[in-house]
């Protein structure tokens, strides 16, 4: 069988676009739920405060669930970013009773038309391509949409040489798309296959939480694997563990913390560090490769 | 009169009896006993995940050994220890040298203790991925056979990152430079399947079952009830002929009609005749052309619409490939 250059054959399935990106779009709604009590400490909390605590609770630090809209208004420079693949819909194509109804209404409760927002924007003045997951739009569960939306982000990131960090949060699979969601794992790893090869930095955020289907794909892919403070990060859910082994599971067990004293985890980092720290490990990826800023 | 014709005639007939209250069961019942056997028989998506999980259904090793001239077992992942719920190795077949990944089942308590009724570890997937390499080195095709519930959910698996072993299989092997060829033999259970699926072609055995999470799992969550795990199984859309249609897998090795276990000889024989098919075709392809190929296949799966690109994809805008 013939030997081939691995190296330059997959940087050329990956042609340079050199469509100009626009800025300036702005989401200014707060989508975390209204709640009045910290679920960690109890304490009354007011949502105007939490916002401007980056939605970190102001007595004990829980970091509390939040949307990509409001990801992004912490992260992007100025809160501007350019979504991409929005229009993309989920077809029913196992014909699941019930799932078109479930999917409306979680629009409707969510305020969101699907579980991942794709954009580039700037982070500390240098084009990223940012995928954001939303726990609050049906658990953050792959489908087609997510896993399609997911791949055209990283195979963006790839063609125009650009870095690309992804949040997780999500229960896993889709089940209603059944088989279809299954596949979603080795097409968004497929894609970071290819990113690989152009070398270009992909970060992996682990937020609250991340199980199941994404956790055992992309989110175990990035070239630095960051997490949220006690976020759930795990294959199996606890309970399905509990299930198995017939016992209580330790204290702090698949939290953050535990995945970095194993190994899995390069670093915690509370979300009021995180712009700074994506900013210093983007630069350190970049800079070296003699990008401009 | 066909197959496909005699079923309707024998459910036309069975609606029209309900409808008049006659009872000609019995003779219903005759007359699809004397079509029992041929292939067109509805075996209802339930009773082809208990076929898949059938105790004595052939096993990963059963089929290897009568599959190949020659095989030698490979044990460990170099980094923590065994498992044996993944099995592998180097396996010869006429004048050529294969490797072999599978996971494995048992076939009574003693054994099914030891491999963990087929629900690998993180060693598992990380043997399966050296294993891999080696094939890939040594220019050796990779055959898979998958037969496992799912991934082991225990804290062990856990703490030694059985999501990461699974990701970088995936990721892994979908640009590994050797051919690999997947067939379902028995249960094809979510990420635990998939983690050793990723190849250039894909099959099912007739009664072997693939979905994202068991009809039980399903039932439990979906429809919140456990017991209705029976139509799970149907909505769950799991069987072969149903990927089939999909396009999810390229071809259904046949069984005997009561089972893969009725006749480990006649199916050992057919999957050995659809994997040296198979193989044959894709040598005959550039290594190149056969990494093309299986890019374009695990990028094209999903179902959805884009308003946007309308037919043409993205991938065909961007990709050089899609035209």
């Amino acid at each position: 069988m013939a030997r081939i250059n691995v190296e330059t054959f997959f940087q050329k399935l990956l042609p340079r676009t050199k469509r100009n990106l626009q800025y300036g779009m702005v989401d200014d709604r707060v989508f975390v739920q209204k709640e009045h009590k910290c679920p960690t400490c109890s304490n009354p909390v007011e949502t105007d405060q939490l916002k401007e605590n980056a939605f970190v609770c102001y007595h004990c630090n829980h970091h509390f669930r939040i949307s990509a809209p409001e990801r992004l208004r912490l992260l992007a420079d100025n809160g501007e970013y350019q979504e991409f693949s929005g229009g993309l819909s989920s077809l029913n194509p196992l014909d699941f009773p019930d799932y078109e109804e479930r999917f409306s209404a979680a629009k409707e409760k969510s305020g969101l038309d699907e579980a991942v927002k794709t954009v580039v924007c700037k982070i500390g003045g240098r084009e990223t391509v940012v995928i954001v997951m939303s726990f609050q739009f049906m658990g953050g569960s792959m489908g087609s949409v997510v896993g399609e939306k997911i791949t055209r982000a990283v195979l963006l990131a790839a063609q125009r040489g650009l870095p690309c960090v992804l949040f997780t949060a999500s229960g896993g699979a889709r089940m209603q798309e059944g088989i279809y969601s299954l596949m979603q794992m080795a097409k968004t790893s497929h894609a970071i296959a290819l990113l690989e090869r152009t070398r270009m930095p992909l970060i992996v955020v682990l937020t609250d939480p991340t199980t199941g289907g994404v956790t055992a794909s992309f989110a175990m892919l990035g070239d630095i694997t960051l997490a949220e403070p006690e976020a759930l990060i795990g294959f199996a859910g606890p309970r399905v563990i509990e299930g198995t082994i017939k016992q209580k599971l330790p204290e702090g067990f698949q939290k953050s913390e535990f995945l970095q004293e194993k190994g899995f985890v390069d670093r915690v980092v509370p979300r009021k560090d995180l712009k700074k720290t994506l900013t210093f490990l983007i630069d350190a990826h970049i800079a070296i490769r003699g990008g401009k800023k | 009169m066909t197959q496909r014709e005699l079923q309707k005639k024998i459910r036309e007939l069975k609606n029209l009896a309900a409808h008049h209250k006659l009872d000609i069961h019995e003779d219903l019942s005759r007359i699809a006993s004397k079509i029992e056997g041929s292939e067109s028989i509805d075996v209802t998506p339930w009773q082809r995940v208990e076929l898949a999980r059938h105790p004595n259904r052939p096993t990963t090793l059963e089929y290897i050994e009568k599959i190949s001239d020659e095989y030698l077992e490979l044990f460990g992942d170099r980094v923590f220890g065994d498992d044996p719920a993944m099995v592998g190795g180097i396996a010869r077949i006429g004048g050529v040298a294969f490797t072999f990944i599978g996971h494995q089942k048992g076939k009574n308590m003693k054994e099914n203790l030891r491999r963990n009724y087929g629900m690998a570890q993180p060693e598992g997937y990380r043997k399966a991925l050296r294993l891999a390499y080696q094939a890939e080195k040594f220019g050796r095709p990779i055959i898979t056979f998958v037969d496992t519930m799912g991934a082991f959910p225990g804290i062990s698996s856990e703490e030694r990152g059985i999501s990461e072993a699974i990701a970088r299989n995936l990721k892994e092997f979908s640009v590994l430079k050797t051919p690999i060829i997947t067939t379902v033999i028995g249960e094809g259970g979510s990420g635990g399947a998939i983690g050793i699926a990723v190849a250039d072609r894909v099959f099912m055995l007739e009664n072997a079952v693939y979905s994202v999470i068991s009809p039980e799992g399903c039932a439990s969550i979906l429809l919140r009830d456990a017991k209705k795990a029976q139509l799970a199984a149907g909505l769950m859309k799991m069987t072969a002929r149903d990927l089939l249609s999909f396009g999810i897998i390229d071809g259904i090795v046949a069984e005997p009609p009561a089972g893969a276990h009725t006749d480990l000889s006649f199916v050992a024989a057919r999957l050995k005749e659809n994997i040296l098919t198979h193989y044959k075709a894709l040598s005959s392809k550039k290594l190149e052309t056969v990494l093309k190929e299986r890019s374009r296949r695990w990028l094209s799966f999903g179902e959805f619409y884009d308003p946007e690109e309308k037919e043409e994809s993205f991938f065909k805008k961007f990709l050089p490939w899609g035209s």
